[in-house]
């Protein structure tokens, strides 16, 4: 049952007055339309004129690119037109994805097409345009390229060695970016360590798998000069400043529309050279080109993401306190940094994060990025959390263990006390409004540790290995614009939105959140209701649509609830306000007489009240009736963005119980806990499925998923046969509970929702593992934690 | 490329008459010939169950089966559940416990369990998690999806599950 009083935030109004929405799970109507199959999603659109593409794509990690003869495959029936990067190079100018603000990046431009050379194994070479896919498929067949395979790059530990392929000659080495935080005197701490533990962790790459893949509709309209995207991506406002810029189309002639998204966990929020070569067909054609990548195109052209080896050193002294913590990560991201992003933002929160639940006076953090000839690697779901929170909470655990202390007692005394906020991560970020101490005890207390402990050992008697984890994180969620805006990315921090009564009462909000499925429409909806004093069903929104909402970043980094919810927040009450300087004029009482609830201007005092409707109609319709000079707006914009700090951060605290198979090295996690503190729950079963989502994406992480290559930069496993993810027989019981503490920033309070799970369940999952294989003397370092790896670790095999 | 053949489908109740390649598999049929869209494409390789149906009332993939060969068969897609504008006990289910994130795993994943509660009227929690072994939900919905099937079952069998968000 969910105790609504622990949603109560007096900054809202109380929760006992009519038309309180904030803080109840209701039920979220944006998902009835898919339920009878009516979600519309770029796949299903159709329009006149509209022709497919398809696209001629490297075999090779590496290759040389002699010539490309596409005279006979311009022949095959249905094909429109075929198109190479000198032709798509006409109408698209080229980008690179660096930063300012965090020292020297340095990746080369790119195109939509490869031109000479290509550098991963699925890049685009050709677009071919035909009535259907299945035609432009069959031509692809037909284009006769003369490729001379390279030498590829595919280690990223090699990949600075003096004798490695150089990606990128100009560059001279495969460096990408090379960033080192640090602070206080990390040596002398080390010195003063009276115990230090060390661990060195690898994470396979891995990918989002969307289950709606990559797609677009791209309809250049000659006669208006207009650019209308149909994308599902996550954040239009930015495609469309994008496509402005390297189609060279005025901002106000493009239109991006992303409604119903099949997934996204980030993957639908970078620029991908397909699709931009899809809008460079349809600009060249003057017709609707329409991409939308199969599966085989998903795994080797959707970015990946991980990719880590980290090495970690952590100091303790005889009490337990931390004294210093190291850590140094290499990552390997593809051939380029993608754009607008960037590919080095994943290490950089690995080198921000590490050890910020904890006082850690002393700090060494060294992150390396190296190219590779592989699928690019960017930013997905919970960047860089699993990597950070893992390699503390595994030193924490290993230090816990290594001075005879309890693992919750270690983190207690460690933790930065939940009344000494604003506070600062060891790398320096500022840190406020968090709860390590509270979550922590609600999760001991609800995981019930002695009784899981009383049965691992009645299970070790059986010869059944059981481990318990437990960790804390923080989360990133809600950038300001110190985050990507300070290095010169043209990402909005801030988001808007706009809300009008319209003439029979009924009430309109737009905004430029966008939804993927986390229930941005039912959230949005509840706060403008209960803001307005309207119930939800006068409510209809606006999202996706830059021509219909305000400008803003959309939906990525846990910021639609506490961004773009806070811009709603606020319409909702500009407009409250116009609506009862009206009233007052028409019910010629004063305007701190009255109020609205359930769809009326009401009289505190009770007296006769006037419906929205009514008071829409006298103004739209009967103007005449109201006094001269009152002119009202019936509508009101506002936007929001978080001021002062970086990030505002979430936390929480997970648990959870594994089983090892020592014979098949198979693992079992019979239940996972997690407290989580996101401020205000503005619908607490949307956050718990977030949180839910999260761990299971986690999961995947930690124990099943890995884009395998072979030595020659070929993905061995671009197939869901051989792509393992989290299935329903896989899912664990997971319990969650929360801590609320109101994000400082923000009337609304809210803080974000969406990461959590994905960053922290790899950590708890593998201290979970490792305590079970801790009667054995043995442990695990890598992730996916795959059942050979376990057997190789207790050297069955 | 393969020949044209004549084929005829009943689809939700409505028979087709259509002109289409051989090889053409029944999706592409059922979302661009006839324009319902509520199955989605997933994989095209059976590997996802985003794509499945019902063929004679039991699930069916239809990413990778040639249309042709339903001639003859009663195939249900998820907007022929709707009877006299009423949700099935499964959709009223789903919307009240949001067993549903990005929705595109949905209209799969209902036609899985419909074809189960076809089969069975009280399924074993087995069942469920057997019959939905080839649905990927890739946003993890998994445990609102089987809150929303205990509910149905539990209205089947006549008994009350709470709703824990009530």
């Amino acid at each position: 049952m969910v105790d609504i009083t622990l949603n109560q935030n007096s900054k809202l109004g109380s929760i006992d007055r009519p038309n309180s929405y904030i803080g109840r799970s209701l039920t979220r109507d944006g998902a009835i339309r898919h339920l009878e199959g009516g979600g519309k999603f770029v796949d299903d659109l159709i329009l006149p004129r509209m022709v497919n593409s398809a696209f001629l794509r490297s075999p090779y990690a590496h290759a040389e690119i002699k010539s490309i003869n596409i005279s006979d495959a311009q022949k095959y029936p249905g094909v429109i037109d075929i198109f190479l990067s000198e032709h798509i190079d006409t109408v698209c100018k080229p980008w690179i994805g660096v930063l300012s603000h965090l020292g020297e990046m340095r990746s080369p431009e790119q195109s939509p097409l490869a031109k000479k050379i290509a550098r991963w194994q699925g890049e685009a070479i050709a677009i071919v345009i035909a009535n259907t896919r299945a035609q432009a498929e069959d031509a692809i067949e037909a284009i006769e390229v003369d490729w001379v395979e390279k030498e590829p790059q595919i280690n990223m530990e090699t990949a600075l060695d003096k004798d490695t392929v150089v990606i990128h000659k100009e560059l001279g080495n495969n460096l990408f970016w090379t960033r080192t935080v640090e602070q206080g005197d990390v040596k002398k701490a080390f010195k003063e360590s009276s115990t230090i533990v060390e661990a060195t962790l690898d994470f396979a790459r891995h990918t989002g798998v969307t289950l709606e893949t990559r797609g677009i509709v791209a309809d250049w309209d000659k006669s208006e000069k207009k650019m209308s995207i149909y994308h599902n991506g996550q954040a239009p406002h930015m495609m469309q400043h994008i496509i402005a810029k390297h189609f060279d189309i005025s901002e106000g002639l493009v239109r991006v529309i992303s409604k119903d998204v099949g997934g996204s966990f980030g993957i639908k929020v970078h620029v991908y050279g397909d699709e931009m070569a899809a809008i460079a067909a349809s600009k060249i054609l003057g017709r609707p080109v329409k991409f939308v990548a199969d599966r085989l195109e998903s795994f080797t052209t959707d970015i990946h993401a991980r990719c880590h080896k980290i090495s970690g050193k952590l100091g303790v002294d005889k009490n337990g306190k931390f004294l210093s913590m190291e850590i140094n990560d290499l990552s390997g991201i593809g051939p380029y940094s993608m754009y607008p992003r960037t590919s080095a933002i994943e290490t950089n929160q690995v080198l921000n994060l590490s050890g910020s639940p904890y006082i850690i006076p002393n700090y060494k953090a060294v992150g390396t990025v190296v190219f590779q000839n592989k699928t690019p690697m960017c930013q997905y779901r919970a960047v860089g959390h699993p990597i950070a929170v893992a390699i503390t909470e595994v030193l924490v655990d290993k230090a816990a263990k290594k001075i005879g202390m309890k693992v919750e007692d270690i983190r207690k005394i460690n933790f930065i006390p939940d009344d000494q906020y604003p506070n600062k991560t060891p790398s320096g970020v500022p840190l406020e409004d968090l709860s390590h101490q509270a979550t922590m005890n609600k999760l001991l207390k609800i995981m019930n540790v002695p009784d899981l402990e009383k049965q691992k050992k009645l299970d070790l008697e059986k010869g059944i290995l059981t481990g318990i984890g437990i960790i804390s994180m923080c989360e990133v969620t809600n950038p300001s614009p110190l985050f990507y805006g300070v290095g010169g990315a043209h990402i909005s921090s801030q988001d808007g939105a706009s809300i009008r009564l319209e003439g029979s009462g009924a009430v309109h909000v737009s905004s430029s959140i966008t939804e993927q499925g986390q229930g941005t429409e039912a959230i949005m909806k509840q706060i403008a209701a209960d803001q307005l004093g309207v119930s939800m069903d006068t409510i209809r929104l606006t999202l996706g649509d830059t021509d219909a909402t305000p400008y803003g970043g959309g939906t990525w980094a846990s910021r639609g609830a506490g961004i773009g919810g806070e811009a709603v927040l606020k319409a909702a009450r500009t407009l409250k306000n116009n609506i009862l300087k009206i009233a007052s004029a028409i019910m010629q009482t004063d305007i701190d007489t009255i109020d609205i609830a359930n769809n009326s201007v009401i009289r505190k005092n009770g007296g006769e009240g006037i419906s929205l409707k009514k008071l829409a109609e006298t103004v739209y319709y009967r103007g005449h009736e109201i006094p001269q000079g009152t002119n009202p707006e019936l509508i009101a914009t506002s936007s929001f963005y978080i001021e002062g700090i970086p990030f505002v951060f979430t936390n929480s605290a997970m648990g959870c119980q594994v089983t090892v198979d020592q014979d098949t090295g198979l693992i079992k996690i019979n239940k996972f806990w997690v407290i989580e503190d996101c401020g205000t729950q503005i619908n607490p079963k949307l956050v718990e499925e977030q949180i839910r989502g999260g761990v299971i994406q986690g999961i995947g992480g930690a124990l099943y998923e890995e884009c395998v290559y072979d030595d020659q930069g070929n993905m061995q496993n671009a197939t869901m046969a051989d792509y393992l993810v989290p299935m329903a027989c896989e899912m664990p019981d997971i319990i969650v509970d929360h801590v609320i503490t109101n994000s400082g920033r923000s009337i609304l309070g809210a803080k974000g929702a969406g990461e959590a799970g994905t960053g922290g369940a790899p950590a708890v999952i593998m201290n979970a593992i490792n305590d079970a294989l801790s009667s054995m003397n043995k442990e695990v370092t890598s992730q996916p934690i795959t059942p050979e790896k376990i057997l190789k670790a207790i050297g069955k095999i | 490329m393969s020949n044209e053949v004549k084929c005829k489908l009943k689809i939700n109740g409505l028979v087709y008459n259509l002109s289409i390649p051989s090889d053409t598999p029944l999706i592409f049929v059922i979302r661009n010939n006839l324009n319902l869209k509520g199955t989605k494409l997933g994989c095209g390789l059976e590997q996802c169950g985003s794509c499945t149906l019902l063929v004679d009332g039991k699930k069916t993939l239809s990413c990778n089966q040639n249309a042709i060969d339903f001639e003859g068969k009663e195939i249900t897609t998820i907007e022929g559940l709707e009877v006299n504008n009423k949700y099935s006990l499964l959709q009223e289910a789903f919307i009240e416990f949001n067993s549903a994130q990005c929705g595109y795993c949905s209209s799969g994943i209902i036609m899985s369990l419909t074809s189960l509660f076809n089969e069975k009227n009280i399924p074993t929690e087995n069942d469920i998690v057997k019959s939905l072994e080839n649905n990927l939900c890739r946003c993890g919905s998994h445990h609102s999806v089987l809150k929303a099937v205990e509910k149905v079952i539990s209205i089947l069998s006549n008994e009350k599950v709470e709703n824990q968000y009530e």
